[in-house]
């Protein structure tokens, strides 16, 4: 158990504080940071549950403040609140999907599990540490849900209504189906081949013909299920394109697979010719196989986007005149007066009633300084309540009249219009298929006229050995392992398009808020006047600032040896007044901190659009001057320099002010910047940009990027961005550092690569393969054996990959450093 | 040879009843979190809570 002495809080690991709270778990004492790190610690520990700590594989999350803790369960049992995520399980029972925020690893699963498990009345609970998604199975008539959430949040983390079951209810089962297609394709594949060698050694050998024909009868009976049942997915692509009039991959393989089956029950009936029953359930369990490696690793892209975080409170309070009362969000109606309390997000859209309101709506323009509003105000849903007081508003529209729900329409439509790039192969199969069928239709013409009774054999030969297997698997084998080599860097893939356009990007347009730049505010500069020096001012600057939520106030937190100010006045756009050590003190804008003298100090005075500014100032004027600025994300610089070198321009477009971002630019090296830009001007320059023939790929983290990344070419979210951004991309980067991500270029160009060079040797072999089908020269166990070897070609050549090129060392070697951090490794 | 008459149907019917094991196992969601069971054996904790006030009680074997 971790010492008394060391210096991290035992729960979170975060920075002790002067005074830290102790815990008294069985002989030792535990130092933890804050009431409420105490308090869960406390709770783990009267369950018995302390191994959690030896297990977890990292820290816990801090409470943050601006996290509302929910004053109240209750609320989660209104009936119109229930009706979202709680479903009948018979037998009286309830199943409750939920969200837990906070859960990391195996460990924190195994706490929430155990420690609920134990209540009576409930009958299961089964958290995904991956999605982090839980469902809690209980009897109502004997313990109630408020209780079991109370538990839940007991253990400090959040229980959150998880109401898009009905999505994910699809895509679960979409996964066992494909999950029951593999392993059928698996089983009969093996037990085909084994007759197939039965069968192969016994024409060596000699066989009995009642024994070759029973075998073959088995084969047929074996392989039927399998082209069936797991071929179907082939077979419904197949007719798909062809209804369509487009050509893709399917049809070639669906057309072989059917060819390769029907001839081979043709010819067990007829008891002529040779049957191929074992390379069809190969054929199928090989492509079954790499589409569910291909979609199992999308998949888990996809369930990390559904953790959503959301932005929207489930309850709110509302005000009557009767009282106040806890409510559902969807119970509001119009005109109802909400009351927002400090730090919470709106629940709706609406008009503010209350006057010196500071919201921080970053979320909608990556602004990341609160804004004031006044009485009358309008304010959106998802925003947050940044000032120091509860703010009543009264509802203008809830649910998906909302701006938030607005920019959710703007993201469908975005990434509805987006420019496809036509797939390789799909091109490639095109000419392909066309150029197949018009072989076995001139060839049939031909033998047609030569030998009438070899017409059928040859013809059916002729389209089996153009199965493409080697060309099927080309593009599907190298797009799986680059997907999974990237997911060990941190770089999820969500969709298997993706990779063709990172291929092809020549411009990357950049959000800043989030995405350059950490969401945190650091001191850039201090400049103390002369009656002070500036750890004096600092210190005083973080007194009066310990106990505000504003973002600028977390810039000082940094400072140990305070004593919160007392006296604490907020002054809804100027700042705050408080008294530290009897002296008043202000922080905030210029002429609010020099109010109190305006005559001194007054050079401490700049008007520098590049930084933010704020001043402390006392009763003998100005004393000090903060230079305020976001954090740039490490590593920022470095990876610019390397889309340069990898022949791509950077662009930044962000909502915030446009000298910060010129400035930024300028620091960073970004070729191109634009500031003050709405979601639907950022979404226009990226479309001008696409007018011009570039392939633009969007990194962003706020919603206000979403309808960018969805009418982008191709777009990356941060990983600890916002879901709704997650869910517009097509690719996810987990690292906290910008450098690497260039990593993910040149794994997709190397991937098209050796598309391309699996391409051309599908074509080659096909190409040799045919004449001599054509000419009824190839025997079967030669176009067997070739279409083997050809595939096992591809799929080594695509293992290739996995194979870090030899100026990828260097880089390789600091992801790996950074994987320990991932939240995910995918497995395979 | 006469005796593969009856071997292969008897291998047919230990691969239906494969296919059919592991079709049971994909529905009851065996195979849906490849993950975290392999953490529970590991984690697993003999160490019990303290007991709470009152008589003890006395597990059944």
């Amino acid at each position: 158990m971790a010492s008394c002495c060391s210096k991290k809080c035992f729960h979170c690991k975060g920075q002790l504080p002067q005074n830290p709270i102790q815990v008294e778990v069985s002989d030792t004492t535990l130092l933890t940071c804050s009431e409420q790190c105490a308090e869960t610690t406390r709770n783990i520990a009267h369950a018995g549950l302390m191994s959690f700590y030896e297990h977890r594989s990292e820290p816990s999350t801090a409470s943050d403040e601006r996290q509302k803790p929910v004053t109240s369960w209750e609320s989660f049992e209104r009936p119109a609140v229930m009706r979202q995520f709680v479903r009948d399980a018979g037998n009286e029972e309830k199943i409750a999907d939920l969200l837990i925020q906070g859960v990391h690893c195996a460990a924190c699963t195994w706490l929430i599990e155990n420690s609920l498990g134990r209540r009576t009345g409930v009958r299961s609970i089964e958290v995904n540490p991956v999605t982090t998604r839980a469902a809690l199975r209980w009897n109502p008539a004997e313990v109630r849900l408020a209780e079991l959430l109370q538990e839940i949040a007991r253990l400090g983390y959040t229980p959150v209504p998880f109401t898009e079951q009905a999505i994910h209810a699809a895509t679960d089962k979409d996964a066992r189906l494909a999950l029951r297609r593999l392993l059928l394709a698996g089983l009969g594949m093996m037990e085909v081949s084994g007759y197939a060698v039965a069968m192969y050694a016994g024409a060596f050998q000699g066989m009995d013909p009642s024994i070759h024909e029973f075998f073959r009868l088995i084969s047929m009976l074996v392989a039927t299920p399998v082209v069936l049942y797991s071929g179907a997915p082939f077979f419904a692509g197949c007719w798909r394109a062809m209804k369509s009039r487009r050509m893709t991959m399917d049809v070639p393989v669906g057309l072989a697979i059917a060819a390769a089956y029907f001839a081979s029950v043709w010819n067990t009936f007829t008891g002529s010719g040779e049957v191929y029953f074992d390379s069809a359930t190969m054929f199928v369990f090989f492509l079954s196989g790499t589409r569910y490696l291909e979609a199992a690793g999308r998949h888990r892209a996809f369930d990390l986007t559904h953790a959503l975080a959301q932005h929207i409170p489930s309850t709110t309070v509302r005000l009557r005149e009767t009282g106040r009362e806890e409510v559902g969000v969807l119970e509001l109606e119009q005109g109802d007066v909400v009351l927002v309390p400090k730090g919470s997000a709106f629940p709706a859209d609406g008009v503010l009633l209350d006057s010196g309101a500071e919201i921080d709506e970053s979320m909608l323009t990556g602004e990341s300084i609160p804004v004031l509003r006044e009485a009358g105000d309008t304010v959106a849903a998802g925003t947050l309540n940044a000032g120091c007081n509860a703010l009543r508003v009264s509802v203008d529209r809830i649910g998906s009249d909302t701006v938030l729900a607005q920019i959710g329409r703007l993201v469908m439509q975005a990434s509805n219009d987006r420019p496809e790039l036509l797939q390789l192969t799909d091109r490639v199969a095109s000419v392909f298929v066309s150029a197949v069928l018009l072989i076995a239709f001139v060839t049939a013409i031909v033998w047609w006229q030569i030998d009438p009774s070899q017409t059928f054999p040859i013809i059916l030969s002729v389209l089996v050995v153009t199965c493409p297997c080697a060309l099927a698997l080309a593009t599907p084998a190298a797009l799986t392992v680059a997907t999974t080599v990237l997911a060990r860097r941190g770089f999820l893939i969500r969709r298997g398009q993706a990779l063709h356009a990172l291929a092809q990007v020549n411009h990357m347009v950049f959000d800043k808020t989030g995405t350059l730049t950490e969401n945190a505010l650091q001191i850039e500069r201090t400049v103390a006047g002369k009656d002070t020096d500036e750890e004096a001012a600092l210190n005083i600057a973080a007194a009066l600032e310990a106990s505000s939520a504003h973002p600028i106030a977390r810039a000082f937190r940094n400072q140990t040896n305070i004593t919160p100010a007392n006296e604490l006045l907020h002054i809804p756009g100027g700042g705050l007044e408080g008294r530290v050590d009897g002296q008043i003190f202000r922080i905030g804008t210029a002429e609010f901190a020099g109010a109190l003298n305006a005559a001194h100090g007054n050079e401490l005075r700049i008007s520098n659009p590049n930084t933010r500014t704020i001043y402390l100032g006392s009763q003998s004027g100005l004393l000090a001057r903060f230079e305020i600025a976001e954090k740039l994300r490490a590593g920022t610089p470095a990876l610019l320099r390397h889309l340069q070198a990898l022949g791509i321009q950077s662009t930044i477009a962000s909502g915030d002010h446009p000298a910060v971002v010129r400035a930024l630019a300028n620091r960073i090296g970004a070729s191109d910047c634009h500031g003050g830009m709405l979601p639907e001007q950022k979404l226009a320059l990226v479309k001008e940009l696409q007018s011009r023939g570039e392939i633009v790929a969007a990194v962003g983290d706020g919603i206000n990027d979403s309808p960018v990344l969805a009418g982008a070419n191709v777009s990356i979210a941060m990983g600890n961005g916002t879901s709704i951004a997650q869910h517009s991309a097509d690719c996810i980067w987990l690292g906290n550092q910008l450098t690497g991500m260039e990593s993910a270029f040149v794994m997709a160009r190397r991937t098209m690569g050796v598309v391309r060079q699996n391409i051309a040797w599908a074509l080659v072999y096909n190409l040799t393969a045919i004449p001599l089908a054509v000419a009824g020269l190839l025997d079967p166990w030669m176009a067997a054996l070739g279409m083997s070897l050809s595939s096992l070609l591809v799929m080594l050549n695509a293992l290739r990959l996995g194979i870090p090129a030899a100026n990828e060392e260097h880089e390789n070697s600091a992801a790996h450093a950074r994987n320990r951090e991932l939240p995910v490794e995918i497995a395979t | 040879m006469s005796i593969i008459y009856v071997l292969i149907p008897l291998g047919l019917l230990v691969l239906g009843s494969a296919v059919a094991a592991f079709f049971w196992a994909v529905r009851s969601g065996q195979f849906d979190d490849l993950e975290s069971p392999a953490w529970r054996i590991l984690l697993d904790d003999d160490r019990a809570p303290p007991q709470p006030e009152g008589p003890p009680k006395i597990e059944p074997r």
